[in-house]
C-alpha cells in the first residue's frame, strides 16, 4: 500500500527526515516512535503533502502513484489520512458543511453526484457513534472551542467519514485523559479492516496499550533506527530513548 | 474651478425648480447648504479622514438630476429577481430618488408607525417636521451640504411612544437611468420613548452601463428606551458612487444597531456620526464589504461619549481582492464625564492578493478615566494551516478559501436580529463569494454585475 523510498524531507530548507524506508501493507498497523524532534510530524506533514514542507530526495509510492506527485487533497481522495496532532480551529465554518464539503469533494472525484441530505445526515449519525461524539459538536464550527479531547474524537470523527485506506495518526494521544485515550482507541480499532492500514504516531507507549500495532518503528534523529514487534515498544517504555541514543551514537 | 461649481451653478439657475418639487422645510435649508458649499473646497484624497476616496473625482461626471421629479420607468419587481430579499409586508421604494410604496404597504403597518414620504410629513406634520429635518445632521460636511442643496424628498420612519414594530419595514433604491444621474434622498427615522422598529434599506443599481451618484444623509434619532436596528446593503454596480452619511442621537438607555453590508459597489464611503443625548446607551455599528476588481469602500465613523453608561461595539470586516481599496477609519470619543463608558473598535481585513489594498485606522481618545475601551485591527490573509487542514479532507485550495472567506463574514451576519435576512445574507454572501461560477435555480444571476 505505501512505500517509502530513502525520503529526505524538511522545512525552511533545514533536511529533517535524512532517508526514510518503510513499507506498510493492508492489514497492518504500524507505530511510528522516537523522542521530541527526530522527525515524526515532519513526516505526517511531509506524507499529507503539507506545502510548507520540502521533499529533497526519495519516492512515496501509494497504492501504485506517486505521493509526491498528488496535492493534498488528491491524496485525501485516494485514501490517505491525517490525524492532526494540533487539529486546526475553524471559527465560522461548521462540522457539517465541512465535511459535506469533504464527502462531496471526493464523491466527485470518482465521478459521483453529491451525496443527498437524507444520506448525509444518516452517515454523520452513524459515524458520530463511533467516537461517541454528539451531535452538538457536529452542529459548531470545525474544533472551536472543543477540549482537547473533544479535537481528537473529532479527527477520528472526520477519519470515520472519510472512510481512508491509510491512516497516520500523529500524536492522537497526547492531551488525553484515560477516557477520551480509550474512546480515540475504541474508535481507531472498529475502523480496522484486513482492506487498509494505520501508522500510529506516539511518544508514549500507553497508546498501543490499546491500538496493538504488528510493527514498531523508532525515529532517531530522521532515519527508522529500529523495527520491531509490539515488544519494542515495551522495551523503549522500559529502557527510555537514552537507551536508542546509547546505541545509535554506539554505532556511528 | 472645481467640480462643484456645476452643480452650484445648476442649482442657482434652477432654485425654482427644485423648490417647486419640494417643500418648505427641506427648501428652508438650501441656502445655507449654498453658502457653505460656495465657500468650501471638497476633501481630495489624502486630506484628512479621506485617506483614499477622493470626492471632487467622484463629483466631477456630468451628473443630471431629477429636478422637475419626472416619473421614470423603473421595473420595481426587478431587484427580487437577483439578490434583495423580500422579506417585510411593508415595502416602500425609491426608484431613483422618487419615492413610491408597494400596494398596501402603508397599510401593513401597525399602528402608531408612519412610513411615507418626506415631502409628505413635512406638508402634514410641518413642527414636527422642523424639528427633526436637518437637525443633527452637520452641515459642514460636503456631504450634507450638497444633499440639503438638492434633495427634494425622502423617506420617514416615525415610531409613536411604546409602539414595537416587530415585521422589519424595507426600503428599496433602485437606480435606473440612461445617462448619468445623481440620485438624492433623505432618510429621517424617529424612534419615541419606548417604541421599536427593525428596517432593511437595500440599495440596488438596474443598469450596469450608467454612471450613478446615490448621495444619501440619513439622520437616526431614537428616543429614550427605544431601540432601532437598520441593516444597509448595497448590491450597486462599478459605476455607481455612493456617498452615505448617518447621524444617530441616541436618549437614555436606547438602543441603536446599524449595519452596512456592501455585495457590489463601485466606490462607497459609509460614514457614520454617533452621539448620546442620554446616559446608557447602546450602539453597534457594524458592516462587511466583499471588494474586487477596482472597486472601493471607505468607512469613517466617529462615535461621541458626552454622558455616563453608555456602550459602544463596532465590527467591521472587509475582504478585498484585484485590485480593491478598502479603508476604515474610526474614532471614539470619551469625553471627561462620560465615565463607566465601554467602547470596542474592531477592524478586521483579508488581502486576497498583491494588488488590493486596505488601510485601516482605529482610533480612540479618551478624557475620562473611568472607562472600558479597547480597539484593535487586523490585516492579513487567509491561514495557511486552515487552508491545509480542509485540504487534507479532500477540499481543493480554492474551495478551501472559498469556505473560510464566508466564515470571515460570519460574525458580522449573525449580529443581525432579523433572522429571515440574516439567512438571505448568507446564501448572497456566498454567491457573492462564487462570483457567479454557481448558478442559483431562482435567478439568472442578473445580481452580478457584466463589468
Amino acid at each position: 500500500m505505501l512505500k517509502i523510498r530513502d525520503l529526505k524531507a524538511g522545512i525552511d530548507g533545514k533536511e529533517i527526515l535524512k532517508g526514510i524506508n518503510l513499507s506498510v501493507n493492508a492489514g497492518e498497523v504500524h507505530a511510528i516512535m522516537g523522542p521530541n524532534g527526530s522527525g515524526k510530524s515532519t513526516l505526517s506533514m511531509v506524507l499529507a503533502g503539507n506545502p510548507a514542507y520540502e521533499v529533497f530526495d526519495g519516492k512515496v509510492d501509494f497504492c501504485g502513484k506517486d505521493l509526491l506527485d498528488l496535492p493534498p487533497e488528491i491524496r485525501s481522495h485516494e485514501g490517505l489520512f491525517l490525524g492532526f496532532q494540533y487539529p486546526v480551529e475553524i471559527p465560522g465554518v461548521s462540522m457539517v458543511n465541512f465535511m459535506r464539503a469533504a464527502i462531496n469533494a471526493k464523491r466527485k472525484y470518482f465521478g459521483l453526484p453529491p451525496m443527498s441530505a437524507s444520506e448525509f445526515l444518516k452517515m454523520m449519525r452513524e459515524k458520530r457513534s463511533v467516537v461517541e461524539l454528539d451531535n452538538n459538536l457536529a452542529s459548531r464550527s470545525v474544533n472551536e472551542g472543543f477540549s482537547g479531547g473533544e479535537k481528537k474524537r473529532n479527527e477520528i470523527f472526520q477519519m470515520a467519514v472519510l472512510e481512508p485506506k491509510l491512516a497516520i495518526l500523529d500524536e492522537t494521544d497526547s492531551g488525553l485523559d484515560i477516557d477520551a485515550l480509550r474512546i480515540v482507541a475504541n474508535g481507531v480499532n472498529k475502523l480496522k479492516s484486513a482492506n487498509n492500514a494505520t501508522i500510529v504516531i506516539t511518544h508514549y507507549q500507553r497508546l498501543l496499550d490499546y491500538i496493538k500495532p504488528d510493527f514498531v518503528h523508532i525515529l532517531y534523529k530522521g532515519k527508522i533506527v529500529m523495527t520491531g514487534g509490539p515488544d519494542l515498544a515495551l522495551e523503549l517504555e522500559e529502557k527510555g530513548y537514552d537507551w536508542i541514543r546509547n546505541q545509535s551514537e554506539g554505532e556511528e | 474651478m472645481n467640480s462643484l461649481t456645476q452643480y452650484i451653478d445648476l442649482f442657482d439657475h434652477h432654485r425654482d425648480l427644485v423648490d417647486k418639487g419640494s417643500c418648505e422645510v427641506m427648501n428652508a435649508l438650501r441656502s445655507e447648504a449654498l453658502d457653505i458649499l460656495k465657500n468650501s473646497e471638497l476633501p481630495r484624497k489624502g486630506s484628512e479622514n479621506y485617506e483614499t476616496i477622493d470626492l471632487p473625482a467622484i463629483l466631477a461626471p456630468d451628473f443630471g438630476l431629477n429636478l422637475a421629479r419626472l416619473d421614470i420607468d423603473v421595473n420595481s419587481s426587478a431587484p427580487f429577481q437577483c439578490g434583495v430579499p423580500h422579506l417585510s409586508p411593508s415595502i416602500f421604494f425609491f426608484r431613483n430618488d422618487l419615492y413610491a410604496e408597494a400596494a398596501n404597504a402603508s397599510e401593513n403597518l401597525p399602528e402608531g408607525v408612519f412610513v411615507g414620504s418626506l415631502k409628505r410629513f413635512c406638508m402634514e406634520f410641518p413642527i414636527e417636521a422642523k424639528k427633526f429635518y436637518g437637525h443633527i445632521a452637520d452641515m459642514r460636511n460636503p456631504i450634507v451640504a450638497l444633499n440639503t442643496l438638492f434633495a427634494q424628498d425622502g423617506i420617514v420612519v416615525h415610531v409613536k411612544e411604546g409602539v414595537k414594530c416587530e415585521k422589519p419595514i424595507q426600503i428599496v433604491g433602485i437606480l435606473e437611468n440612461g445617462m448619468p444621474l445623481m440620485a438624492v434622498r433623505r432618510l429621517l427615522i424617529i424612534a419615541e420613548k419606548d417604541s421599536e422598529i427593525k428596517l432593511l434599506v437595500c440599495d440596488h443599481t438596474q443598469n450596469n452601463e450608467t454612471e450613478f451618484l446615490n448621495l444619501i444623509v440619513s439622520e437616526i434619532i431614537a428616543e429614550e428606551n427605544s431601540s432601532i436596528e437598520i441593516c444597509e446593503m448595497e448590491e450597486s454596480s462599478q459605476k455607481t458612487s455612493r456617498l452615505s452619511a448617518a447621524y444617530v442621537a441616541q436618549g437614555r438607555e436606547s438602543h441603536v444597531s446599524a449595519t452596512g453590508v456592501t455585495l457590489y459597489n463601485g466606490i462607497t464611503r459609509n460614514e457614520y456620526h454617533c452621539s448620546f443625548t442620554g446616559p446608557d446607551a447602546h450602539l453597534k455599528l457594524s458592516g462587511m464589504a466583499i471588494e474586487d476588481r477596482q472597486r472601493m469602500i471607505d468607512t469613517y465613523s466617529v462615535v461621541t461619549h458626552t454622558l455616563p453608561g453608555c456602550h459602544t461595539d463596532e465590527l467591521f470586516k472587509y475582504v478585498a481582492d484585484d485590485e480593491a481599496v478598502a479603508t476604515f477609519s474610526g474614532l471614539i470619543k470619551v469625553m471627561k464625564g462620560a465615565s463607566k463608558t465601554e467602547a470596542f473598535q474592531n477592524n478586521r481585513n483579508i488581502i486576497g492578493n498583491e494588488g488590493a489594498r486596505v488601510y485601516s485606522k482605529p482610533t480612540l481618545e479618551i478624557y475620562d478615566d473611568d472607562v472600558k475601551c479597547s480597539h484593535g485591527s487586523a490585516i492579513g490573509q487567509l491561514d495557511q494551516k486552515q487552508i491545509f487542514y480542509m485540504r487534507t479532507r479532500g477540499l481543493s485550495e480554492e474551495q478551501a478559501r472559498f469556505l473560510l472567506k464566508q466564515a470571515f463574514m460570519a460574525d458580522v451576519i449573525d449580529g443581525i436580529s432579523m433572522p429571515d435576512f440574516r439567512l438571505r445574507l448568507h446564501a448572497l454572501v456566498e454567491r457573492r463569494f462564487a462570483r457567479g461560477e454557481r448558478n442559483c435555480n431562482s435567478c439568472k444571476n442578473l445580481c452580478i454585475p457584466n463589468d
